[in-house]
C-alpha cells in the first residue's frame, strides 16, 4: 500500500516480532502476578500441561482419547450433512418446484443459531452421541445445501440446453452435467461446512456431553484449571487447522485433476 | 402482487402448520414430550410473556440478550475494523500481526466460553468478551481484504493530489473498502448471536439462552420452542437493521444495488 511489498526476510522478522510481543506480554502478565497465575498460566505452563495430558487422563480420558471421541461425532455429523445437503441442493437447483417449497422453510430456520437446537437435540437424541451429532448437522448443513444449489443453479445454460435438445433424461442431466459442473462450488461448501461443524461440535460438547474435548474443558473450568482449559483450546485449534489444511489440499488436488481433464 | 414463488412459499408454510397440528394434536403421533403442540406452544408463550419464566418475562430476557449482542458487536467492530484498515494499509503491521492471527484464528469462538467464565464469571462481562472474540475476527479479515482489493490507481491519484494521511483513510480507503467491510459485519453479527446463545446456554442468569437452558432442564418442549423462535426473530431483526444500514452507506455503490 504505502510501501512496496516486504521482502521475505522482513516479513519473517516482523512476524517473529509480533509473536514475541504477544507471548512476552502474556508471560509478563502471569509471571509477575499482574493476573493471578491460576487464572492466566504462562505459555510454558500450558505447553507442559498439554504434554502431561497426552498421557495422563483428565475427566476420564487422556487428551487424545477425548479428541478421538469428539472427532467421531464430528465425522458422523458432517457426513450426514453432506449426504443430505448436497443432493437436496442439486435437486433444488434443478427442480424449480422443490426450490420454491424448500426455500421458505430454509429461510425461516436460517436465523436460528445452530447452537439453539441443543435443548431439542438433547430431548430427541440424548446427550451421548445422537444429540451432539444433530448440533453438528445443524451447523454444517446450510453451506452444503446452499453451495450445491448455487453450483447447480448457475451452470452454463448452453450446456443444459444442448443436453435437453439431444433428449437427455432428467437423471442423466443431473448426474452427468449438473453434478460435475457444480463440483467446485460443492467442495467449497464442504470446506465451510467442515469448519462450522467443528465449531458447533465444541459448542455442543460444552453444553451436553459426557466425553470429548469440550467436556474436558467444562470440567477443567469447574475445577479452575485454566491451563487445562487452554490446552483444550489449543488442541481444538490444531485439529480445526488440520481439517482445513486437508480439505484445502483435496480441493486443489481436485482442481488440478479437472484441469488435466479439460 | 404475490408471484408463483410467493404462493408456493405460502402454501408450504400453511402445509407445515397443518402438518404440525395434525401430528401433535389430531393424531398424537408426536407426543408433547417430544415436540409441543400448537396449543402447548401458545400456553408457554403466554406464560413467559405474562407471569414470566426463568426469572423474567420474555421481553426482558430478549432485551437483555439483544443488549449484550449490540455491546459485544460494537466493541468488536470498533476494534476490528480499524485494525483491519491498519493491517491493509501498513505491510509491517500485517506481517507482525498475521502470525498471531494464524495461531488464534483456528480456535472456534465457542471454545473461549469456559475461559471467559473462569476469568469473568457468569455475568455480562464474560458474554461480551466471547462475543468480542467471535465477531472481531471476521471484521478484521474482511476489512483487511477490502483495503487490499482497492484499485491502486485510485490511491495513487489521491496521494498525487496531496491528500493528507488522515483524510486518505476516512475519504478514500474506508469508503472503497466498505462493501467488504459490510460483508465482514454481517458475518460478525451472525457469529455474535451464535456465541451469545452458546454462552448463555453454558452459564447465565438471564437471557434467551438461559430460557432455553432452563426449559431443557425442566423438559419443557413448549418453552424450548418459544426460546428458539425468539432467537430466530432476534437474529432476523438485527440482520434486517444491518442490511438497511448497508444500503444507506453503500448507496453510491452501483454494484451493491440489486
Amino acid at each position: 500500500m504505502n510501501s512496496a511489498p516486504l521482502t521475505f526476510r522482513e516479513t519473517i522478522a516482523w512476524g517473529i516480532l509480533g509473536v514475541v510481543v504477544f507471548l512476552g506480554i502474556w508471560t509478563l502478565l502471569s509471571a509477575f502476578g499482574i493476573v493471578p497465575r491460576q487464572f492466566l498460566p504462562t505459555p510454558l505452563d500450558v505447553a507442559t500441561r498439554f504434554v502431561t495430558l497426552l498421557t495422563s487422563p483428565f475427566a476420564g480420558a487422556t487428551l487424545p482419547q477425548h479428541l478421538a471421541s469428539s472427532f467421531q461425532r464430528y465425522a458422523y455429523g458432517v457426513l450426514l450433512a453432506a449426504i443430505i445437503g448436497v443432493p437436496l441442493g442439486l435437486l433444488m437447483g434443478w427442480f424449480r418446484l422443490l426450490d420454491d417449497i424448500v426455500t421458505p422453510i430454509f429461510d425461516g430456520l436460517r436465523f436460528i443459531a445452530p447452537i439453539a437446537w441443543v435443548p431439542f437435540a438433547a430431548l430427541w437424541f440424548g446427550t451421548g452421541i445422537g444429540g451432539p451429532i444433530m448440533i453438528i448437522f445443524a451447523g454444517a448443513f446450510p453451506p452444503c445445501l446452499i453451495n450445491a444449489y448455487r453450483g447447480a443453479r448457475f451452470v452454463e445454460p448452453r450446456l443444459i440446453e444442448a443436453a435437453r435438445m439431444l433428449g437427455t433424461s432428467n437423471t442423466r442431466t443431473i448426474m452427468e452435467i449438473l453434478l460435475p459442473a457444480a463440483v467446485p462450488s460443492i467442495v467449497a461448501g464442504l470446506r465451510v461446512s467442515a469448519g462450522l461443524g467443528w465449531q458447533s461440535l465444541v459448542g455442543a460438547e460444552l453444553i451436553v456431553a459426557a466425553a470429548g474435548v469440550g467436556f474436558m474443558m467444562v470440567q477443567a473450568q469447574g475445577n479452575v484449571q485454566t491451563a487445562t482449559v487452554m490446552t483444550g483450546m489449543v488442541a481444538i485449534g490444531i485439529v480445526g487447522m488440520l481439517i482445513d489444511i486437508l480439505l484445502r489440499q483435496g480441493e486443489s488436488w481436485l482442481r488440478r485433476r479437472r484441469g488435466l481433464e479439460a | 402482487m404475490i408471484g408463483r414463488r410467493g404462493w408456493i412459499g405460502l402454501g408450504t408454510v400453511m402445509a407445515l402448520l397443518a402438518l404440525w397440528f395434525l401430528l401433535t394434536t389430531l393424531t398424537g403421533l408426536v407426543t408433547g414430550a417430544r415436540f409441543p403442540s400448537p396449543a402447548e406452544f401458545w400456553l408457554s408463550l403466554t406464560q413467559i410473556s405474562g407471569r414470566g419464566y426463568a426469572g423474567g418475562q420474555l421481553f426482558s430476557h430478549a432485551l437483555h440478550s439483544l443488549k449484550l449482542v449490540i455491546m459485544g458487536f460494537t466493541v468488536a467492530i470498533a476494534t476490528g475494523v480499524p485494525l483491519g484498515l491498519w493491517m491493509g494499509w501498513n505491510r509491517k503491521v500485517e506481517a507482525a500481526i498475521n502470525p498471531v492471527f494464524l495461531v488464534i484464528r483456528p480456535i472456534p469462538p465457542l471454545a473461549w466460553i469456559p475461559l471467559a467464565i473462569l476469568w469473568l464469571g457468569l455475568g455480562d462481562a464474560a458474554k461480551i468478551m466471547v462475543i468480542w472474540f467471535s465477531a472481531f475476527v471476521p471484521s478484521v479479515i474482511n476489512t483487511f481484504a477490502g483495503v487490499r482489493n482497492i484499485d491502486r490507481p485510485m490511491i495513487e491519484a489521491a496521494s498525487m493530489l496531496g491528500t493528507p494521511r488522515w483524510r486518505m483513510v476516512t475519504e478514500v480507503i474506508a469508503p472503497a473498502a466498505s462493501p467488504l467491510i459490510f460483508t465482514g459485519l454481517r458475518l460478525s453479527l451472525q457469529a455474535s448471536w451464535t456465541t451469545l446463545v452458546a454462552a448463555e446456554l453454558v452459564g447465565a442468569l438471564v437471557g434467551v439462552g438461559f430460557v432455553l437452558n432452563m426449559a431443557q432442564q425442566d423438559i419443557y418442549p413448549g418453552m424450548i420452542l418459544v426460546g428458539m423462535v425468539t432467537v430466530g426473530i432476534l437474529g432476523w431483526a438485527t440482520t434486517l437493521v444491518l442490511s438497511a444500514a448497508e444500503r444507506r452507506a453503500l448507496a453510491w455503490n452501483i454494484a451493491a444495488r440489486d
